[in-house]
């Protein structure tokens, strides 16, 4: 298979340029908030201005009295929801929480809660209006803090819920949403076989995916109840499902148009403005648009959970692996459902190691619901275990990538959360990474190396493709998946590939709720994936059709007729191309068109290795980062320059997350830097050019070897820059950012 | 945002007048501080005077005597000068980290000062080179030292119907130079931590002979720390005599500790600042010595 | 009260009525539907918005729309010629220099001005220039190499 797959190909694999290029170098694609519609009203959410109180009233006359207002709404007007979890299509979600999160009943819980909104016939009367609501409150103690929130006497934010979990039946409400273990073999020998054994606690901080488009959606509803939705989102089958199950209304009325999206990163993988929008379209009778600002953003859209990862492991003299047990303590924010279960899945599945348990606790706290971002839960699970073992190969004199090398899994290997791997390549990327000649670059005074694995399943799911082919050859290629960074080029180098045809003949689109079939959405790394291989089904069914109509107009049988170049081909017969097939297809069954839909199994896992060179200013603590180099198995790299530009972006998400991101409540439980002032994501000034190695282990679970390729990026880089700094200081730190403050400090306590 | 009425003065006397007259008013100048803090309610004017139509409030001039600001010129029509950068490097570099390449086309050096931010970058070069402000009111003309200008975080010296029309730097002489640096965590896009601003003149001898040490984000407004100063003077800048600069940089320091740094962190690190910019500034004037040789 | 504007936008005469503190963006985008110019903060820390001011760039979320009277005003709108895309951007096409593209109209309006400027601009040069340019996607890798590959085809041009 492997030969077969990389040999075989003629456009993938190159770097065309993108089909929705122009549009975006021009300022001519529509991201959500592009989109107006006639007789548009603008609205806008009042939010909480406390982390933790319960709504006494709210009284919306004044504002509805006032000129040009049309609709003013509070969570009244949506259905009180069942709570308990249900199948979204990804992951569970309970709609009881996230109708709550759309729109506070009874109590807000964080700071930036929705409570009321307002529809107007501008942004400025829509805002003035805001002012004029009066909402009741009393003001409850608050928490924000993971480690807080867990105490016996923390403010317990939902007096109904009970840790699951547990041997025992929790006796009283807490914070702790839910505990699950995992185990395998007996820690206690593994322990006890140990030469060396190396125990950290970690606290990673909240980050936001920093996205640079703010949600935003324009909605109308008609007076048959008909909901048109034009959104940015990662998926808008499930902009219309959580539209559906929020509103009480059948998925059959609402229609949702995707607009481009502007960065999601996880953090568009539910709906915040959409159900809000809707409710007032149907009372004002007109189109609503909601655009959030900057400061709703980082406020009140869902971040990626902090958390706390204590790590225990133990090893021989010869670097084998004894025992690893952790615990991965993850921050859902108001509602329950962080990826504390996820990471700790993550965390050893580069590992090969006979004793080994995670611990994962979900826990509540006075902050936004916190939502996916990249990988979730794996890159706070991952700082824990690879900076510990980096320290064990220090303390062993071991190279770093040595050590892992022994250990690491390979094909047959099961893997830690129980699947058996296939073909993987985390060895080779390993490998590459130790010949690679960033790892042996001579480090000055005051500099430190730090290397690190990250690991992500990959996710299949359900998929759905339309081909049409026209008159005259050219191919529409029809998608349901969000193109969050590039993916219609991944879905044109696949159709072209499997029809045979020149790249330029196809045009790929990404079709609205009721043009194409299901999809679930753009994440976990699926979309080329699953819709690649939901695109190449299709395509192979155009092939299957154009054999048959070949085969009718020569008059031979089907049998004899094969596909090569994008031409029915049959001996003694001029080939038939597609185009040719095309202009005959009202003589030979009508348009030629095929669709395809899958639930598709078998992604394979995706490895990510990071090595990074760091100086450290040993009087201000500040960090640079000197050279940064990202290694990843992609399976098969469909369109290596956005490849590559998933691991780059990736690195520095992850170099950002570990420096300087992170966010800070004030004594109150108010997010204190909610803009890019001082949420400080890195900035071009920032960096050096990132040097990126793709690995080609093709996965034996796709007709093309692709696997996921944005996640892993992500996890590795954190361990990697800590461990370069504490290298380059001679310390420990274990809590990120790495702040020059907190550099300085460690620094100064050696 | 309710602002009702936008004013675009043609001169400075129609400027006051508009001042006197109305309260509620706001001077607008680049807008970059003035748009971010009508947006986040810190500011709600009733009226903005947009005083960049005033003829020659956005003009640069450099001449024997000294470089003349005008209050609203854009930062980047004085760092594009390579004959300013060559005069004043140190501020320069200071007025280049404001903001972005964006921010630099349109905020000012006059408003980087009348915002009265602790933390503004030009206001601690701009002392250590010895700045006057040109400030005009109804009541007629006064200089103040650029030290004096700021009262407190966001707070000025301007009466209501004064506006500050230019800033006058003297040229600096064969054997002096300036530096500023300052603190972020970031290279770019960051408000400063601390910053740190020194202006040296060397003897031929290279003897500290005088010497202007400004720290900014380490007090409520940016100071001139004198004692800092006194440290070099008469010193080559041996090791001993940057320790004391740093000390004193740091005795003179009275932080806040918020998001962007702890107080501790800040006064350490002012200390740092000072000294390197100092030494930066020797090197300079060392420098432009050889050169006059 | 509306005041109204007279400006000029890509080298048009445009008319509009603002308040006296709409923002120039805010004009851009809901009154002239110039939608390309995108606004990712309003408050300068981003750079989508950025525009030619009177041929300085600028952040139109900083900038009052009354502020654009008797002025010129470029924008993404204006940056290709109907038959041919800037070199620009040209160069991010051509070296996966956008993920989601949302900061893509602000990257080349600042690009092509620094391009303007200084035509053989260092690695630092761009970075230090476009700092002010948020990407969240691509880590500036692409962005930068494709800046400094339309600088190099504009000078193989010119010469």
């Amino acid at each position: 298979m492997r030969d077969a797959v990389t040999n075989r190909f003629k456009v993938i694999g190159t770097r065309s340029v993108r089909p929705d290029g122009i549009e975006k170098v021009t300022g001519q694609a529509n991201y959500g908030a592009d989109y107006s519609l006639p007789g548009m009203l603008w609205a806008k959410v009042l939010r909480s201005p406390h982390a933790h109180a319960r709504i006494t009233s709210i009284d919306l006359s004044a504002a509805l009295a006032m000129p040009g207002v049309h609709a003013a709404i509070t969570s009244d007007v949506f259905p009180d929801l069942k709570a308990g979890m249900e199948d979204s299509g990804e992951g569970e979600v309970d709609f009881h929480d996230l109708s709550c999160n759309v729109m506070a009943r009874d109590k807000v819980l964080y700071h930036g809660h929705a409570v009321a909104a307002v529809a107007a016939t501008s942004e400025r009367i829509a805002e003035q209006a805001l002012a004029a609501i009066k909402v009741d409150y009393e003001v409850l103690p608050h928490v924000v803090d993971i480690g807080v929130a867990m105490a016996a006497d923390a403010p317990v934010l939902h007096q109904d819920m009970f840790t699951v979990g547990l041997a025992e039946p929790a006796a009283a409400p807490s914070n702790i949403a839910s505990r699950s273990e995992i185990s395998q073999g007996d820690l206690a020998a593994g322990f006890a076989q140990a030469d060396i054994i190396v125990e950290r606690s970690y606290r990673i901080p909240t980050a936001h995916q920093g996205y640079i488009e703010p949600h935003a959606c324009v909605v109308s509803v008609n007076q048959d109840g008909q909901v048109d939705i034009w959104a940015s989102s990662q998926g808008h089958f499930m902009v219309r499902d959580y539209t559906s199950k929020v509103l009480g209304v059948a998925v059959g009325s609402i229609k949702v148009t995707p607009a481009e999206i502007g960065g999601g990163f996880g953090g568009k993988t539910t709906v915040y403005l959409e159900p809000v929008a809707a409710a007032l379209s149907a009372r004002s009778g007109r189109p609503v648009k909601m655009v959030m600002t900057r400061e709703e953003v980082f406020r009140a859209t869902g971040p990626a959970a902090a958390g706390i990862v204590n790590v225990r492991i133990g090893a021989r003299d010869d670097g084998k692996l004894t025992a690893m047990d952790s615990e991965v303590i993850l921050d859902a924010g108001a509602y329950k459902g962080s990826p504390a279960a996820t990471g700790a899945r993550c965390m050893y599945a580069p590992y090969n190691c006979d004793n080994r348990r995670t611990v994962a606790l979900d826990v509540v706290t006075n902050t936004a619901k916190t939502a996916a971002y990249r990988a979730p839960g794996a890159p706070q699970a991952h700082l824990g275990v690879e900076c510990v073992l980096n320290e064990i190969a220090d303390s062993l004199d071991i190279d770093p990538i040595d050590l892992r090398l022994l250990n690491a899994v390979d094909e047959g290997d099961r893997a830690f959360f129980g699947a058996k791997y296939r073909a993987i390549g985390l060895k080779q990327t390993l490998e590459a990474a130790k010949a690679h000649p960033n790892y042996h670059r001579p480090l000055a005074n005051g500099q430190g190396r730090g290397v690190a694995v990250g690991f992500w399943f990959n996710f299949g799911l359900q998929s759905s493709a339309t081909i049409n082919v026209h008159e005259g050859g050219t191919v529409a290629v029809i998608t349901g998946n969000p193109d969050i960074g590039g993916s219609r080029a991944s879905m044109a180098l696949m159709a072209a590939e499997a029809l045979g045809v020149p790249l330029e003949t196809i045009k790929p689109h990404i079709a609205d709720t009721e043009s194409v079939g299901y999809n679930d959405l753009t994440g976990g790394s699926r979309t080329t994936f699953a819709s690649g291989w939901a695109v190449i089904n299709a395509a192979e069914k155009i092939v299957e059709s154009c054999r048959q109509r070949a085969a009718a107009l020569w008059e031979v049988d089907v049998e004899t007729v094969s596909w090569a170049d994008g031409a029915a081909v049959c001996a003694g017969h001029d080939p038939l191309t597609l185009a040719q097939l095309a202009a005959k297809a009202d003589v030979t069954g009508g348009p030629l068109t095929a669709s395809a839909s899958l639930n598709a199994k078998g992604a394979g896992p995706g490895f990510a290795v990071s090595l990074c060179d760091v100086s450290v200013d040993r009087d201000t603590g500040k960090v640079d980062i000197i050279s940064f180099t990202a290694l990843q198995d992609v399976g098969k790299a469909i369109h290596p320059g956005y490849v590559e530009g998933q691991m780059e972006g990736g690195a520095v998400q992850g170099i950002g997350w570990a420096l300087n991101e992170e966010y800070i409540f004030d004594s109150q439980g108010r997010l204190e830097n909610p803009g890019f002032l001082d949420y400080r994501m890195p900035v071009a000034s920032d960096l050096p050019m990132i040097d990126t190695v793709i690995i080609e282990c093709p996965n034996p679970g796709h007709p093309y070897g692709v696997r996921g390729v944005g996640e892993p990026p992500i996890c590795a880089p954190m361990p990697a820059v800590t461990t370069a700094v504490n290298h380059a200081i001679g310390a420990h730190l274990t809590t990120l950012p790495l702040t020059p403050e907190r550099v300085l400090a460690a620094l100064d306590s050696l | 945002m309710t602002v009702s009425r936008f004013y675009s003065p043609q001169s400075i006397a129609e400027a006051t007048a508009i001042l006197r007259q109305q309260s509620g008013c706001q001077v607008l100048a680049g807008g970059t501080d003035l748009l971010v803090q009508m947006r986040n309610g810190v500011k709600q004017p009733e009226y903005i005077v947009d005083i960049k139509e005033i003829p020659g409030i956005r003009d640069v001039t450099l001449t024997n005597q000294g470089l003349t600001l005008g209050a609203a010129a854009p930062a980047q029509s004085v760092t594009e000068r390579p004959d300013i950068a060559a005069a004043y490097p140190g501020l320069v570099e200071a007025i280049d980290m404001i903001g972005s390449t964006q921010i630099q086309g349109r905020c000012s050096v006059g408003g980087n000062l009348c915002n009265a931010s602790p933390a503004a970058d030009t206001v601690p070069a701009l002392i250590a080179v010895g700045a006057v402000c040109h400030v005009v009111g109804g009541e007629g003309v006064r200089q103040v030292r650029v030290e004096d200008f700021n009262t407190g975080p966001g707070e000025n010296c301007l009466k209501r119907d004064e506006l500050l029309i230019s800033l006058f730097i003297p040229r600096p002489g064969v054997g002096s130079a300036d530096a500023y640096l300052r603190f972020t965590p970031r290279t770019e896009m960051d408000i400063a931590v601390v910053g740190a601003g020194v202006s040296l003149s060397l003897d031929p001898m290279g003897t500290v002979s005088a010497a202007r040490v400004a720290i900014g984000a380490a007090a409520p407004t940016a100071l001139l720390v004198e004692e800092a100063a006194a440290a070099i003077i008469g010193t080559t800048l041996e090791e001993s005599a940057l320790a004391a600069l740093a000390a004193a940089a740091g005795a003179a320091a009275s932080p806040i500790s918020d998001k962007r740094g702890s107080a501790g962190y800040r006064t350490k690190v002012v200390g740092v600042m000072a000294r390197r910019a100092a030494q930066i500034a020797c090197d300079r004037a060392q420098q432009r010595q050889r050169r006059a040789h | 009260m509306a005041i109204h504007v007279t400006t000029s936008i890509n080298a048009e005469p445009v008319e509009f009525l603002c308040e006296a503190d709409d923002t120039l963006v805010h004009v851009l985008r809901d009154t002239l539907n110039l939608t390309g110019t995108k606004e990712g903060c309003s408050t300068g820390d981003c750079g989508a918005c950025t525009i030619v001011l009177d041929g300085r760039l600028a952040c139109s979320c900083l900038v009052l729309g009354v502020e654009a009277e008797g002025k010129s005003i470029e924008t993404i709108e204006g940056v290709a010629t109907p038959g041919a895309l800037h070199a620009v951007q040209q160069s991010l096409l051509d070296h996966a220099g956008l993920q989601c593209g949302i900061c893509t109209p602000g990257i080349v309006v600042a690009a092509r001005a620094l391009l303007e400027r200084n035509a053989d601009p260092s690695e630092e040069e761009v970075r230090y220039w476009l700092a002010g340019n948020l990407c969240r996607c691509t880590g500036y890798d692409k962005i930068i190499r494709a800046v400094l590959a339309a600088a190099q085809d504009l000078r193989e041009a010119a010469s």
